[in-house]
């Protein structure tokens, strides 16, 4: 254009010159030439002013060019078991990367028969990664397991453009307590969102402690900015590795579950529905967590994943659903026990204070057991007598001290949900549910101020009705009686970090409403359920431990009853206190009080002395497929 | 004893100066542009800065042997050299070996040899010649035929060898006919032609017509000297709108693709940077990235991790953009344009016709190098693969370079001798 502008001035002004002379020298051309060769010079210069001095995106383009940053991810947080025993940990594994613009001529038949997927699904993974970029690596294959990786890594070598990146899985040696541990999975677009330390194909805790104690087991990446040639190919660090920063590993965590026990309780609960929460009384710590039917959580992870967890979500049995905490049951005649302390507290009540009961004949609620009548409190529980706590639950209800039946429930309420009814105990325990003690207002909607009476919610006097608990608030029922009086909230992480790291939350004694003296006519009765000569349990007694317990039997308007059972053991300085329920079973003397005692023998004798009990237990199928 | 002491006071040393400073220029940044940890001499002799070095030296025996030769050699034998030249050529063709698509260099051993590169000063000697002819004068179609015949020829047999850009070269040479009085309306017209034919890309050919119609009305309308020649002026019109129609023609049929896509790219038709825009696009980003100081010798990463490509050849101005900044640039250019302004300078001063003329043919030659090989870098001319002269690596290149340069010293040398 310079050239073109020259000349148009040049011609302009002695239009068609060269006709007129014939001889010239044309000396003065040179000046012409040499404005040449100066306005090219001058238009580089303006162009390079343009480029270098005043356009700055060239400059982030060549930092994209050459900046490559790599994410070095921390192991994930190790969990122990309460003794020790590793329950999970990281196994490496990998992650076949592509860089489309180095991928040359490669046997694409023989790539995915090693790969094990099908040439549609390479040309699609080949496509997205190259729409991504030509030369940006970018995830192919995700999660090779480590022996999948051997037959790979042999043949790398055939196809350029390809390489392993190290990641790595969740691996669980023992196969349990899989709801309780939760899983790890890729992280979704709203994780991204809500905190931006997420990278798209991270992963995350979706459930379970991997899910609360994420923040703690991700521990932190590391960086490393290196520089990169058109190959790709690292040349060294930037600047040093001023930018770089290292991994911080995750914190491991040590839980107060006892995998052995833990693993017994699901070998027990084998092809039976329900569940068993152990508790140490003295600290709240979660001994075992265990929901039937299970799954082995080495099921949910890497590339299998994705179907596994499909059939597992189509399973009609559900054994995604963690029934210790999601599990919502009336709590049936383990409730008696609270209906005793709560008339103890409130006076209503004494240890001797004796009712008739006349069997099937008894109204409103009838007797199902068979013993004697009159009868007192400590005999009342052991038998669980229906009518002896109508009466007592119609003493206090229908008490004129408290004014109206309103206001005696809001008392009645209150003790209750001091014993850990009613509410979450908003732990690390995830996905809890508060389970339901009515509130007046709620009874007030339902019947009318005014229209409602003991009589109206007699259910309640034997746990029935519109109450619901969860198993592990049983089992916190079973540790506030083993107590006297108070309780721990119940949690499944001991320390983090380190073994004696305790989480200081967690270790504040929480009173009930009710006094220690109260207890131990409960505590009586509850031992004489197994040493007594008509006690239901008295067929799981084990011999040497004094073991405490209540049966319990929870009508099930769709179906066969559920068995339920809560204990502690022993009677003097309670180690373990536990709520199983098998769910369908019939009597809770059938197959919940046998389960508990032998897990309290496995808990505290570590060995197992009723061959006969633990083989009916073992060998009982209650599961009825549709 | 007495005359080579003459030699040597007779050469012109700026622009020797010139051209050492502009060959270890180039030295260091071919060595900056291969650099790499494990190969840190810049005498490692596997490696291009090493092998320059050889090239540099030898460089300096074939200027020293030139110096020594009688000046009066070079105008005698101008035309044996070019018929030496163009029977290389032809047997390049032959028995040549085929590098990057373009047939083009002899292999002896491990060293191979480009006939192009010599052809210039040959061509550049043999028009020098031709024109130095006491009688010469371009108004006679014989003069101007023989001239074309001179400087298409050797171009002709380049490109049959496939390596366009070293026989685009050679139209640099119209600047020197320009010099010796071949009328402007030649290259006026030439330019004009390169002008429709980039229009004619970018835009609608009828509307280009419309506008030439428009133009020619006017002009024998409003101008009394126009409207006598009115039937000029239409036949222009029609001829050129002939061409206008026709380039499209050209451009997808002529012209092979990858020319095609590098116009396209320039033109900003096409901006595929993964493909055909490539070079130019990481090239951009390579001197772009320089800023006003450059990021320091061997610091730039945009060329020593291979983002560019030919980074020690034809892309090397985008090392010294790179890590030397537009400070650096401006340096360079500034080096070029006053060898070339030297160069014509140098030139005038000749008593000789024909050291005159072979004169402008040096300043030709490399201005048209330089202008062509910057401007693609920085995205301004479509990529044509010449190198930089005496900065681009490459023994055949830099050799060529040096015997253009020298013989042209060497005759100003004796310029007071010689008439």
């Amino acid at each position: 254009m310079a050239v073109f502008f020259i000349l148009i001035l040049y011609h302009s002004l002695p239009l068609f010159r060269c006709n007129i002379g014939m001889k010239r020298n044309f000396g003065d051309r040179q000046y012409i030439i040499i404005i040449i060769f100066a306005l090219t010079g001058l238009i580089f210069l303006v162009r390079l002013f343009w480029l270098q001095v005043i356009d700055d995106r060239y400059i982030l383009s060549a930092e994209s060019n050459v900046l490559q940053k790599n994410i070095i991810y921390p192991n994930r947080g190790l969990i122990y078991d309460r003794n020790g025993i590793l329950m999970v940990y990281d196994e490496a594994a990998y992650d076949l990367m592509v860089v489309p613009g180095q991928v040359k001529e490669i046997d694409t038949a023989a790539f995915c028969s090693l790969l094990n997927i099908t040439d549609s699904v390479f040309r699609v993974k080949m496509n997205k990664a190259r729409k991504y970029s030509w030369y940006k690596p970018s995830l192919f294959l995700a999660q090779i397991g480590k022996e999948e990786f051997g037959f790979i890594e042999e043949k790398m070598y055939k196809y350029p453009g390809f390489f392993v990146q190290s990641r790595s899985l969740r691996k669980y040696p023992l196969p349990v307590a899989a709801h309780t541990l939760g899983y790890i999975g890729e992280v979704n677009n709203s994780d991204i969102e809500k905190d931006n330390y997420y990278r798209s194909g991270d992963y995350i805790g979706k459930s379970g402690l991997e899910k609360f104690y994420e923040k703690q087991l991700r521990g932190r990446k590391g960086l490393e900015v290196v520089m990169v040639d058109v190959h790709n190919r690292e040349q060294g660090s930037y600047r040093g590795g001023r930018y770089d920063s290292v991994p911080v590993p995750g914190k491991s965590l040590y839980l107060s579950i006892d995998a052995t026990l833990q693993a017994y309780g699901e070998l027990l609960m084998q092809n039976k529905i329900g569940s068993i929460v152990a508790i140490e009384p003295k600290t709240g710590e979660v001994l075992c967590f265990v929901t039937s039917p299970t799954y082995d959580p080495n099921l949910l992870v890497g590339r299998i994943r994705g179907s596994n967890y499909k059939s597992l979500t189509e399973d009609s049995l559900k054994p995604l659903l963690n029934r210790a905490i999601m599990g919502n049951y009336p709590p049936g005649s383990t409730f008696k026990m609270v209906n005793a302390l709560v008339g103890l507290q409130e006076g209503v009540l004494h240890e001797y204070t004796s009712y008739s009961c006349y069997g099937p004949a008894s109204s409103p609620i009838r007797c199902t057991h068979d013993h004697i009548s009159p009868l007192e409190l400590q005999e009342a529980i052991e038998q669980s007598c229906n009518p002896y706590f109508w009466n007592v639950y119609r003493s206090m209800i229908s008490n004129p001290t408290y004014g109206s039946t309103k206001e005696a429930y809001k008392v009645w309420r209150n003790h209750v949900m001091s014993l850990g009814f009613g509410a979450k105990f908003s732990t690390d325990i995830p996905f809890e549910l508060s389970g339901n003690i009515p509130s007046a207002e709620y009874y007030d909607k339902v019947y009318y101020e005014g229209h409602w009476n003991a009589l109206t919610i007699r259910s309640l006097a034997i746990g029935q009705g519109e109450i619901l608990v969860t198993p592990l608030q049983l089992a916190n029922l079973a540790v506030v009686i083993a107590n006297k009086g108070y309780y721990y909230p119940p949690h499944l992480v001991e320390s983090l970090g380190t073994k004696n790291n305790y989480i200081e939350a967690y270790n504040t004694r929480i009173n009930s409403t009710i006094d220690s003296s109260h207890f131990n006519v409960v505590q009586e009765a509850m031992l004489e359920v197994f040493e007594g000569d008509h006690g239901t349990a008295r067929w799981s007694k084990l011999p040497g431990v004094k073991i405490c317990g209540k049966t319990g039997t929870v009508q099930n308007p769709h179906g066969e009853d559920h068995s339920m059972f809560i204990a502690f053991a022993p009677k003097e300085n309670p180690k373990i206190a536990m709520s199983v329920i098998v769910e369908n079973s019939g009597y809770g003397s059938t197959w919940a009080a046998p389960i508990a005692s032998l897990m309290i023998e496995k808990y505290l004798n570590d060995t197992i002395s009723r061959p006969m009990i633990e083989n009916r237990i073992l060998n009982g199928n209650l599961i009825t497929k549709e | 004893m007495r005359e080579r002491k003459s030699i040597l006071q007779n050469l012109d040393w700026t622009t020797i100066l010139l051209y050492f400073l502009l060959v270890i220029i180039g030295w260091i940044n071919i060595h900056a542009a291969v650099y790499s940890e494990a190969h840190s001499s810049l005498f490692d002799f596997s490696h291009n800065s090493g092998k320059q070095l050889i090239w540099i030296g030898t460089s300096i025996l074939i200027a020293a042997v030139i110096l020594i030769i009688d000046a009066k050699f070079f105008s005698a034998f101008a035309y044996p050299i070019y018929i030496l030249i163009i029977m290389l050529l032809m047997g390049v063709l032959i028995g040549g070996k085929e590098i990057a698509g373009s047939k083009s260099w002899f292999q002896i051993g491990s060293f191979s040899l480009q006939p192009a590169e010599f052809a210039k000063f040959a061509t550049a000697l043999a028009l020098a010649r031709f024109l130095s002819k006491i009688d010469i004068n371009f108004r006679d179609w014989s003069t101007r035929i023989l001239a074309a015949f001179i400087i298409f020829i050797p171009a002709g047999l380049i490109l049959l060898q496939h390596d366009t850009g070293s026989a685009l070269v050679f139209s640099a040479l119209v600047l020197v006919l320009f010099r010796e009085g071949l009328s402007g309306k030649l290259l006026w017209l030439g330019l004009f032609v390169a002008f429709l034919f980039i229009i004619a890309l970018l835009f609608n050919k009828f509307i280009i017509i419309g506008v030439l119609a428009a133009i020619a009305v006017l002009a024998i309308v409003l101008n009394k000297y126009f409207r006598k020649r009115w039937l000029i002026i239409t036949g222009i019109f029609l001829l050129a709108s002939g061409y206008v129609y026709s380039v499209d023609y050209a451009f997808e049929n002529i012209l092979e693709d990858h020319q095609r896509k590098r116009i396209n790219v320039l033109l900003g038709i096409e901006t595929d940077i993964h493909g055909a825009g490539y070079n130019v696009h990481q090239s951009k980003i390579a001197i772009g990235s320089g800023g006003i100081t450059g990021k320091g010798f061997l610091n730039g990463t945009q060329t020593k991790f291979n983002f560019v490509p030919e980074q020690s050849t034809d892309f090397i101005f985008c090392t010294i953009g790179e890590e030397w900044g537009f400070i650096g640039s401006l340096v360079l250019i500034l080096l070029f344009i006053g060898l070339l302004t030297r160069i014509v300078f140098i030139a005038e001063r000749q008593r000789s016709k024909f050291s005159r003329i072979y004169g402008y043919g040096v300043a030709s030659i490399i201005f048209f190098h330089f202008a062509v090989n910057i401007g693609m870098t920085i995205g301004l001319f479509p990529v044509i693969g010449i190198p930089l002269p005496f900065i681009s690596y490459g023994g055949s290149s830099l050799w060529g370079f040096t015997i253009l340069l020298f013989i042209f010293l060497k005759q100003d040398s004796v310029r007071l001798e010689l008439l």
